[in-house]
């Protein structure tokens, strides 16, 4: 009797276990190739490394040295101008084709796939074809000529205050369409009878969708304004593979500044102050994301 | 903690080194060598080691110079898993070493005389310490003028014999609305025009004083001030299209007779050469006007990593051996448009170009005119190296006039001393 | 939750409809141009490329440059073309998309069923995951993996893949399971099912859309990636991303622009055929718990 009842009373607490233990590697590889891996490199960025790491503390001289170079300020001042306007840009035509397709399109299965096609290449794939399309003297400027008109002009890429405009134009290509998948599936997700009841109480389309849908889209927003945030933080690819930073260093940004100080010059402990600024920012984006989400649902 | 990251490197390079050693006596080989011409060149080096049984373990990783392969390789050898040998170039391969990650060639180095056929300015950056860490392939020299025959003949123009000249050549060049200079802005093409441009403004000593010996007071300096003016002239003969090009599209339009001239490494001769060109009746190449008698040059290398196995250090030294081979050093550079790293070379397969090249090289090593190119990493190390290259390409797309250029060189390379 | 087939109440008159396919029609066209310049250029013979207009059809059509990606281009010293790379990408590729998408599955199973004191916490951490600059993790995952034996190898990179898939797939199953009824669970473990049992038998029957979701991310960025691929392979692992940079980066020579957009469209055929296959079910995935809130 006490043996069943120990044996059941064993059950109960291996069911208790159970998920900890499910839950624990995952959890452990995280702690471990995450967490430890960010302390490894803010304690980097405290220490004089430079083509491996190495483990002389020299304080916070890389950071003043940082802030120090004007490569940096226009990797940062880079870095604002592409965030906002890519996440601005992606944001409205997410938005719009979400609603223009869910119009009952015709086509909207050949539509979709289309949209959203570009996420699913790398810019290693695409680059060489963004490069040429953007390039004046083979790409679009040079087919309008072709095809006659002949005052188009089309330089934006080689144009030291323009060139970051169009990496702008193509990273909202390639992730527009994804946000317009996030916003197609909130849309999807409301509820068609509230629409009527305000439609039969005489709203314009334009008033139905700025009352009524849009504020119901905010955890899509929010959802879009996240992942957006943190692909701009992390562009590095683009950038390599439309401008390679120029012309001159004018389309730098921080995960290009990183990668070139810590890999190329040699000076891996600036490379870490960057990315701890990196990932401070990245930290400032979502952590009030975390807690909100984690506050409504408890 | 502290006990130094590659001692422990090193030690868990014995353990992992020894499972991939079962194989004994392969070589596994990083370098971003992959175009046609290139990996033919390679291919050489490879049969020759099959050919004493020795395998070839390819590993390629191509871009941005060979910078994706540096990081490769970081990674490779923090994990304690690094290849045989690795292409490089000028100061990593002094920065490797004083890491302690190369291994040593002093044996076949000895057997072998390298240090009698090896130029000194070469050697600097093939030992470390006195001892051979890597053996050189070639020497690239930067500080050439490559010019389209036919538009030059045209316009009767005859090749410049001082940097006026070349202002007055590239001049009449444009007038006929041809573009005077092919460009590819790439940060590493205007540092490779500087090289020269710096060498015509300055002579051998101001250059070395700047770039090696990085005097603030020779960098700062109205000579400095006269070389970015030089650029900015440059600058005014190329074409509106230039930035990002890469080197070898410049190269093509010389070829295709859309521009006269450009001003690239010997490496642009492979380019002309394969479109059927033939030096002296397609094109020509002289020096930098005003830079003649000097050589600036570069040399890829095999950097030999430490491998503790018998079989594997045996390999590697074979590898070493068929580099340094007069033979494959002749058959890689009539290839690659280079020159032999050994001065002992016959020129017999080398055309017009590369038999000068060779001459003007053992001409260099002999007056003490070789020097390293800034461009390509062989006048200090990568950092100071890149600091140069934000100054010079900042400054040849506009954000500097001359003046600010030569302070803000002497800044940026104080700052990254 | 409503089916994907639903539309919205709205109407819309003529002159609106001409408008809004105007300009679906006109993004479509956005979409498709780099694609279009690369499939063009594929098919013609170079000559026809560097003389021609970039958006001009070929005068003369050939599939000789997708012959030469395919099987002939020079990669390294050996002109293998991108097959054999092919085949190494899909041995990462498979198992660490079914590796993090089983774990991210239980992960988001016990943040939302079997929960527990500072549970919250626990996802928020894997959550921060996700947004963490690769760059920042080459050197002491290097390190890591040769503690591990593991550097150069195909274990290596998959374990590096499901490590920084986690986050994305947790918090997909997360969402996901978060609006599928507790009661159902709880009614389960009354009747004496045990932790897997509700798994298997209940969670898992459900889970189709979500699974896309989860699979098509994955799947997008490791076959995607290049970062990891050109540190942590060695020659016998390297991925498909790594043997195409090496093939249009090539430093010198005549540029093959039609050989490398071949190569390029052939390195993402998987992926966009992952898309076009599976897009359906992406939208209904997304709508069925990733975005909300």
């Amino acid at each position: 009797m006490a043996d069943v009842a120990r044996a059941a009373d064993f059950r109960t607490r291996l069911q208790q276990w159970i998920p900890k233990l499910v839950l624990s590697p995952s959890l452990a590889a995280i702690l471990f190739f995450v967490y430890g891996f960010i302390f490894f490199t803010v304690y980097l960025s405290f220490t004089g490394s430079k083509m491996l790491p190495r483990y002389d503390w020299i304080g916070i001289e890389n950071y003043v040295r940082l802030w120090g170079l004007s490569h940096w300020w226009t990797a940062i001042t880079n870095l604002g101008i592409f965030a906002s306007l890519y996440i601005i840009f992606c944001t409205l035509i997410g938005l719009a084709l979400a609603i223009f397709l869910d119009q009952k399109i015709r086509g909207e299965g050949m539509l979709r796939p289309i949209y959203l096609y570009p996420m699913a290449l790398s810019f290693i794939v695409t680059g060489t074809a963004w490069k040429w399309f953007l390039d004046p003297g083979i790409g679009l400027e040079q087919t309008m000529h072709l095809w006659g008109w002949e005052s188009f002009e089309f330089g934006w890429i080689k144009d030291r205050d323009m060139a970051i405009y169009t990496v702008v134009i193509a990273a909202v290509w390639q992730t527009s369409g994804f946000v317009m998948a996030m916003f197609l599936a909130g849309l999807r997700g409301i509820d068609n009878e509230l629409l009527k009841a305000a439609q039969i109480d005489g709203a314009s389309n334009w008033n139905l969708y700025r009352r009524i849908v849009i504020p119901l889209l905010r955890p899509a927003f929010l959802s879009a304004f996240v992942i957006l945030a943190h692909l701009a933080v992390k562009s590095y690819d683009l950038v390599i593979a439309l401008t390679g930073g120029g012309p001159g260093r004018a389309t730098e940004l921080p995960a290009t500044f990183m990668y070139s100080y810590t890999f190329t010059r040699n000076s891996m402990g600036i490379g870490a102050s960057s990315a701890v600024i990196m990932l401070m920012t990245i930290a400032a984006i979502m952590v009030p994301y975390l807690y909100s989400e984690l506050r409504e649902r408890k | 903690m502290d006990a130094c990251f590659v001692r422990k490197t090193a030690l868990a390079l014995t353990v992992i080194g020894s499972a991939g050693a079962a194989q004994a006596a392969d070589v596994e080989v990083l370098h971003w060598w992959t175009s046609g011409g290139e990996a033919a060149a390679l291919n050489v080096l490879k049969d020759d080691l099959q050919g004493q049984g020795i395998g070839w373990n390819d590993m390629p990783v191509a871009g941005g110079g060979g910078e994706q392969a540096m990081t490769t390789l970081r990674a490779r050898v923090t994990a304690g898993n690094p290849p045989t040998a690795v292409q490089m170039l000028g100061f990593d391969i002094l920065d490797w070493a004083a890491e302690g990650a190369l291994g040593n060639l002093d044996d076949v180095a000895a057997a072998e005389g390298w240090d009698a056929v090896v130029p000194e300015a070469l050697q600097a950056f093939a030992k470390y310490d006195g001892h051979w860490i890597s053996a050189p392939v070639n020497v690239h020299s930067t500080n050439w003028v490559w010019a389209n025959k036919a538009i030059l003949d045209e316009l009767g123009i005859d090749q410049p014999a001082d940097w006026n000249g070349f202002v007055t050549a590239m001049q009449k060049v444009q007038d006929a609305g041809k573009v005077a200079l092919a460009h590819g802005g790439q940060a590493w093409q205007e540092a490779t025009m500087f090289d020269g441009v710096v060498l015509s403004a300055g002579g051998p000593e101001f250059y070395k004083s700047a770039f090696i010996d990085l005097d603030v007071d020779a960098l700062g300096s109205d000579t400095m001030v006269e070389a970015f003016n030089r650029m900015a002239t440059l600058r005014s003969f190329a074409d509106e299209n230039f930035s990002g090009r890469d080197w070898n599209l410049a190269s093509a339009m010389v070829i295709n007779g859309e521009a006269a001239f450009q001003i690239m490494g010997d490496w642009a001769k492979g380019e002309f050469v394969n479109a059927g060109k033939k030096p002296g009746e397609d094109f020509i190449c002289f020096r930098v006007p005003g830079s003649a008698g000097t050589v600036t040059f570069n040399s890829d290398q095999f950097a030999m990593f430490n491998v503790t196995d018998e079989g594997a250090r045996g390999a590697q030294a074979k590898m070493a051996s068929a580099i340094m081979s007069p033979a494959f050093q002749s058959a890689f550079n009539v290839v690659k448009g280079s020159v032999p790293a050994r001065t002992d070379v016959p020129n017999d397969a080398f055309d017009a170009c590369g038999k000068t090249g060779m001459q003007e090289l053992a001409a260099a090593a002999d007056s003490g005119t070789l020097i390293g190119s800034m461009a390509h990493g062989h006048a200090n190390r990568a950092a100071v190296k890149n600091a140069i290259y934000d100054v010079v390409t900042a400054h040849f797309n506009g954000e500097y006039d001359a003046e600010t250029a030569a302070e803000e060189l002497a800044n940026a390379v104080e700052a990254a001393m | 939750m409503g089916s994907a087939a639903q539309d919205t109440a709205v109407h819309t008159g003529r002159v609106a409809r001409t408008f809004i396919y105007l300009v679906l029609l006109l993004f479509a066209l956005f979409y498709l141009l780099p694609f279009l310049v690369m499939l063009i250029n594929s098919v013609k013979p170079l000559s026809e490329i560097t003389s021609g207009n970039m958006l001009a059809l070929p005068a003369v059509w050939t599939i000789e440059p997708w012959l030469s990606a395919w099987s002939t281009a020079q990669i390294g010293v050996e002109p293998t073309g991108l097959k054999p790379y092919f085949v190494n990408s899909l041995l990462m590729v498979v198992p660490a998309v079914a590796i993090s998408t089983i774990l991210g599955a239980l992960n988001g199973y016990v943040l939302t069923k079997w929960r527990f004191r500072g549970d919250g916490i626990l996802f928020g951490l894997m959550l921060f995951s996700c947004f963490i600059p690769f760059q920042i993790v080459l050197i002491p995952m290097a390190r890591t993996l040769g503690i591990l034996g593991m550097a150069g190898s195909t274990p290596g990179l998959v374990l590096v893949h499901v490590v920084y898939g986690l986050g994305f797939t947790t918090l997909f199953f997360r969402n996901y399971y978060a609006a599928f009824p507790t009661e159902l669970v709880r009614a389960a473990m009354i009747d004496g099912a045990g932790f897997f049992k509700i798994f298997w038998r209940i969670m898992l029957p459900v889970s189709g859309p979500i699974m896309v979701v989860s699979i098509i991310w994955q799947f997008t960025n490791i076959w995607n990636d290049f970062l990891f691929g050109a540190s942590f392979a060695d020659l016998d692992s390297m991925p498909m991303t790594v043997a195409l940079n090496n093939l249009v980066n090539s430093s010198t020579g005549v540029k093959e622009y039609n050989v490398h957009f071949a190569g390029a469209i052939i390195a993402a055929l998987p992926t966009l055929v992952v898309y076009v296959v599976a897009g359906r079910y992406f939208v209904r995935g997304l709508m069925a718990g990733s975005v909300k809130g």
